[in-house]
């Protein structure tokens, strides 16, 4: 019997692949269950400080998603919670959730903290990785979703004890909460519910460094895990970002870093390499240089730097020359408490050459590990799903995100180590696999939100209310928040002003709306944090209190004032009240504006018909929608084509002929073949792409597929003798049993050719893994073939860890160069003769080579900037395409409607494309749902009175939204276009352009209150 | 620096910043607390292509001591070329006051992204160090009514 299936998704785990994957499907017409087992979502994300490779502040990047993943109608958030039982299959599942009382009715609380601050009951924090205490009631963090506590009840002395003789133990937080709130008596509850799929992303746990003796982790208080650092670098941390030791609150001046904690050890079964330690210990060791007001001295003690990934490289290079972090290749034997009494450490360790040396730090890092979390397994349990050796989820091959059950999807670390934009990858990758799965029924569980009609202020006098926040301490403890508030109400149009402990929490949020209602506002200023963050959330509230988003405006007194200003209270509160009257006299020249939509196209074009290509036209048209795949060659595959075996071992031949032929058949895919793009035009919703062949396709989006190259070495002899060759090429010779390799016995494999150099500086990452995997199958064919691989680093990421070490056992030799004395190929008669300096024995060798093999690099591809120009996307230094931002939308583009994938990213391997190809096809789909385009409306305007079409408007707009009308002689603004930069307003010689929310007279009534 | 009893002349500075990269310089130097002068008036605008040289005048007019103007490095622009158009303008306006003579280090433009941070601090100690120097507005410019505000 075939059962309809249903149209929305369990997803286990509201850390930011969770939030990603949530957000992604309810912005595309699925109802969202998200469960999470603590009392707030968000992840491991809120503890970090700083993301590589581009110290973006991790809070402040993830917030926004937190908000908007929180207020979200379709997506329904269980804390405290965790699957108990399944049943049904892919289409039709029924999911028991259990909820753990939090004995706190999120409805009501306010997050204010009353109950906390009587609480008796002090705990160690784990949000602070035990550094500093909570209480048994708590909130995890300032900015948490929920914004509400809860009550740990294992630690709660009436949870524990209750009554005893007719008296409460202890209630004092029933006594302190305004709001009655707290709730005792909250029982555990089971909640069913139907869904057609599932996304698992359960995230990890640290390794538990203790396990590890020799490292003295819990006996040596100056040894502290990566965590428990980050913990100590952030501003919101135990010690309000001042980098001190725990235990004595002493500046380190002398930093070290200890690798691979709990990572490629096979003595404790952990033989993967995390992935993400080698870069967060570089982050941090240069964060702490960047924050600590006294020079610091860090050290990283390694075994391989392995920054593989886009733009690591360079981050690495920049920490060594720039930053000055020390880097040691060695090993550990041990770390002592030193002897002096000063609680600091000391390291002995082996450094490359055999010397044995103790060094002495003030804190020691200790760089541990991801493991599979207690709960991610106890989930695999209860689904029955496949895992592997070290416990985390086995996906299918080269599928990116599927469990061995249909219907069920994975994304983040729970199927292995990865970095956060891999994650997100995954997550967007999970939801198209969803969206594929569910499509018949997207758009039949969701509801829209529905807002008051708007209320019609042109005309009324202007009524501004005024809302000043404390941010907890973090405005009130600076700035005089009160007298803020009193100046404000001197200001013109003002009828009222207040001040609230969290302007952006739930209650506050109701009770400007209450306001806004009481007094008759039709302008709001909020003087609290950045609109970049919070903008949209106030605007949200207006909407809902019946004003156009739009007359508002938002005064940022804590990251521009209160927290750059902590030692001048008086002048900040002056600074506050100067941009808080600002605020006003733009709120109050603020018109309604009424947002712009157009037409939306519900096709794709996806540009090359490689494996990304293959992979996310197929994923688009499972969706539902029409795709045209272009590519210019007259076949399709790409690469991959060169391709005999995947990195598990997969047959790449039959895999790529299956995909053509998915794509051949599939009837939502138009193929054009052979040809090229011609030129381009439109934005999002209305592209209009020409092909070579005169063909004209119309398109809502498009993704940019087009794959790299392999580097053409110019070194190593190669093009010289035939028996030097490319990795792709000595595959091909073992399958076709070249004769080059039939009688081949030294092998000598190079690491690095075109890679982490001057002219390519960043690390083509396959390489290593591919040069391993090539090496073994040469020792399964030819045992009794000697096989060297000369390397700078190996960078055997993730499981491929195993491989390097089968390598090793195997009688495979690795001998390490240095980038200043790489190996030299020479040809004595007929003889290949490779020289190499050994790291070991600080001497040349000498090995005489049959075959040398060239681990070439990836290079980006040759049409990147002609399709750089045409869809207004960036490329970076090396002619990879730009992302909007390398953390959280690693697969879109700051321009809306063209995403990317694959190789022409960044170098990666064929699972990694295919991770990445779903999600830019998740992400396209998203896009693809809507039924039209809606941009705010921010955009030039003209007044044509003024205008005398002279063109200066044209010329600087580099959206081209403005042309000048020959016939009526005056400039006209294409809406969907206009990007609302103002460029042509501020170059307009009559002042007849002019920009929605930033007019000139705006800002010249602004300067005239200076 | 004016001696005796007197406190620090502290000059009020308008800072326009781009909404993409300086604004958000801005509020990363406040997440990393990075702490500098309270001197400037902030005024977001969506790209430095917004600033219309007018408003450099205007607020020196209105008694500003000084002026910071601050849009993403070149190349960097959200908007692709704003910044470039800022470029130009800002040349132009430079030679101008220049040319009637205001003094060197009254205005004030500069880049920083949204990861500078350190940066943009030490951008504002700058600047505040340099109209700090010069004292007071003298008044080159006077508020006339005319210009931009109609």
């Amino acid at each position: 019997m075939s059962q309809s299936k249903i149209g929305a998704v369990l997803i286990v785990g509201a850390g930011i692949a969770g939030i990603q994957s949530a957000l992604d499907l309810a912005e595309s017409g699925y109802l969202v269950h998200l469960v999470e087992e603590s009392s707030a979502i968000g992840g491991t994300m809120p503890m970090l400080d700083k993301t590589f490779p581009t110290n973006d502040c991790s809070m402040c990047i993830l917030s926004p998603k937190l908000v908007e993943c929180g207020r979200h109608l379709n997506i329904r958030i269980y804390t405290n919670s965790q699957v108990v039982k399944t049943e049904g299959e892919a289409g039709n599942f029924k999911v028991t959730i259990k909820q753990k009382a939090r004995y706190i009715d999120t409805e009501k609380c306010t997050g204010c903290g009353s109950c906390a601050s009587v609480c008796p009951v002090k705990v160690d924090d784990e949000f602070n990785q035990g550094i500093g205490k909570r209480k048994a009631v708590f909130k995890q963090y300032s900015q948490a979703f929920p914004n509400a506590f809860a009550i740990d009840d294992k630690n709660c002395l009436f949870q524990k004890h209750g009554t005893i003789k007719g008296k409460d133990v202890c209630k004092k937080c029933v006594e302190a909460c305004q709001a009655g709130a707290i709730d005792h008596a909250m029982q555990d509850k089971e909640i069913d519910v139907e869904v057609g799929s599932m996304i698992l992303n359960p995230g990890f746990k640290v390794f538990d460094a203790s396990r590890l003796v020799y490292y003295g982790y819990g006996k040596i208080k100056s040894v502290v895990t990566s965590l428990e650092f980050e913990r100590l670098l952030s501003a919101s941390g135990p010690f309000d970002g001042h980098l001190v030791r725990p235990f004595d609150q002493k500046e380190p001046q002398k930093i070290a870093w200890i690798q691979c904690v709990g990572s490629r050890n096979a003595k404790i079964n952990n033989n993967y390499c995390s992935g993400v330690c080698c870069m967060y210990a570089i982050k941090e060791a240069v964060i702490a240089k960047e924050h600590s007001h006294i020079p610091v001295d860090t050290t990283i003690f390694y075994m391989d730097m392995r920054t593989h990934g886009k733009d690591f490289e360079k981050y690495y290079d920049s920490a060594k020359n720039q930053h000055g972090v020390k880097f040691i290749r060695s090993r550990i034997y041990e770390v002592n408490e030193a002897e002096d009494g000063s609680g600091d450490s000391v390291i002995r360790y082996s450094t490359e050459d055999g010397q044995i040396l103790s060094e002495q730090y003030d804190l020691v890092v200790l760089s541990v590990g991801l493991e599979a979390g207690d709960s991610s397994k106890e989930l695999s349990k209860i689904l029955d799903l496949k895992v592997n050796k070290f416990g985390f989820a086995e996906l299918e091959p080269l599928t990116g995100v599927n469990t061995s059950k249909e219907g069920i999807f994975a994304a983040g670390v729970f199927s292995g180590p990865r970095d956060i934009p891999e994650t997100v990858m995954q997550a967007s990758a999970a939801a198209s696999a969803v969206a594929s799965l569910l499509s018949e029924e997207r758009g039949t569980l969701v509801s829209e939100k529905q807002y008051p009609p708007e209320l019609d202020v042109a005309g009324d006098v202007i009524r501004t209310g005024v809302f000043i926040c404390h941010c907890g301490v973090n405005i009130g403890s600076i700035v005089d928040v009160p007298a803020v508030v009193e100046y404000a109400k001197t200001l013109p149009t003002v009828v009222m002003a207040t001040e609230k402990i969290y302007a952006c929490s739930q209650d506050a949020q109701a009770s400007m709306k209450a306001l806004i209602e009481e007094y008759k506002l039709n302008r709001v200023v909020v003087s609290s944090c950045s609109p970049r963050t919070h903008e949209p959330l106030f605007q949200e509230t207006l909407k809902e209190a019946g004003l156009n988003a739009h007359l508002f405006d938002m005064a940022n007194i804590r990251d521009q004032c209160s927290w750059v200003h902590m030692n001048e209270p008086e002048k900040a509160t002056e600074k506050a009240k100067d941009l808080t009257r600002l605020a006003v006299v733009r709120a109050s020249m603020q018109q309604p504006v009424k947002p712009v939509f157009m037409a939306m196209n519900h096709a794709a074009l996806v540009i090359g018909g490689g494996i990304a290509g293959m992979t996310s036209a197929l994923s688009l048209a499972d969706q539902g929608y029409e795709v045209h795949l272009v590519e210019k060659d007259t076949t399709l595959g790409g690469v991959a084509r060169r391709f005999s075996k995947g990195f598990r071992g997969e047959d790449m031949k039959a895999f790529v002929a299956e995909l053509v032929e998915s794509v051949n058949k599939h009837p939502n895919i138009k193929l054009h073949v052979g040809t090229q793009i011609k030129e381009v035009g439109g934005f999002l919703g209305s592209f209009t792409t020409t092909l070579d062949n005169g063909e004209q396709i119309a398109h809502g989006v498009a993704l940019i597929m087009i794959g790299g190259q392999e580097y053409q070495p110019k070194e190593y002899l190669y093009g010289q003798d035939a028996r030097v060759m490319t990795q792709l090429e000595l595959d091909e010779a073992l399958v076709s049993n070249d004769s080059r390799v039939d009688k081949a016995q030294n092998y000598v494999f190079v690491q690095c050719v075109g890679s982490r150099c001057e002219e390519n500086p960043y690390c083509s990452r396959t390489c290593c893994t591919k040069s391993v995997k090539l090496a073994l199958k040469v020792k399964t064919q030819n045992p009794a073939a000697k096989v060297f691989i000369l390397y700078r680093d190996m960078r055997t990421y993730g499981y491929f860890e195993e491989d390097y070490e089968l390598a090793r056992r195997s009688g495979i030799i690795f001998v390490r160069f240095s980038e200043n004395e790489k190996p030299v190929v020479t040809k004595e008669g007929e003889t290949l003769v490779v020289t190499v300096k050994d790291h070991v024995l600080g001497c040349p060798i000498e090995i005489e080579a049959d075959v040398i093999c060239l681990a070439a690099a990836i290079v980006a591809p040759a049409d990147g900037a002609k399709l750089s120009q045409w869809f207004k996307v960036p490329l970076n230094k090396e002619g990879f395409f730009l992302e909007a931002h390398m953390k959280l939308r690693p697969v879109d583009f700051s321009t809306d409607g063209v995403f990317m994938a694959g190789l022409a990213h960044s170098p990666k391997n064929t699972e990694e494309v295919i991770a990445q190809a779903k999600a830019a096809a998740g992400r396209a789909g998203v896009a693809l749902s809507k039924e039209m385009v809606e941009s705010a409306g921010l955009n030039a305007f003209v007044d044509k009175r003024k205008c005398t079409a002279c063109g200066t408007c044209e010329a600087v707009c580099s959206a081209k939204a403005v042309s000048v009308d020959m016939v009526n002689r005056v400039a006209v603004v294409n809406d969907a276009l206009c990007k609302g930069c103002g460029a042509c307003a501020s170059s307009c010689r009559c002042g007849a352009i002019n920009l929605r929310g930033c007019t000139n007279q705006q800002i010249a009534a602004m300067l005239n209150t200076f | 620096m004016i001696m005796g009893e007197t406190k620090p002349y502290e000059p009020k500075i308008a800072a326009f910043l781009c909404n993409w990269c300086s604004y958000a310089g801005a509020d990363l130097a406040g997440v990393g607390r990075f702490q500098y002068p309270a001197t400037i008036r902030t005024i977001r605008v969506p790209c430095s292509g917004r600033i219309n040289p007018l408003y450099i005048l205007k607020a020196m007019a209105n008694g500003a001591d000084g002026v910071l103007v601050s849009g993403c490095h070149p190349g960097d622009c959200h908007y692709m070329s704003g910044n470039y158009v800022a470029r130009r303008k800002f040349a132009l306006i430079d030679s101008l006051l220049k040319h009637v003579g205001l003094e060197e280090g009254r205005v004030n433009f500069s880049w920083v992204s949204a990861a500078e941070g350190v940066r943009f601090a030490e951008v504002v100690k700058g600047v505040t160090e340099r109209v700090a120097a010069l004292g007071p507005n003298t008044g080159v410019f006077k508020v006339d009514g005319g210009g931009t505000d109609e």
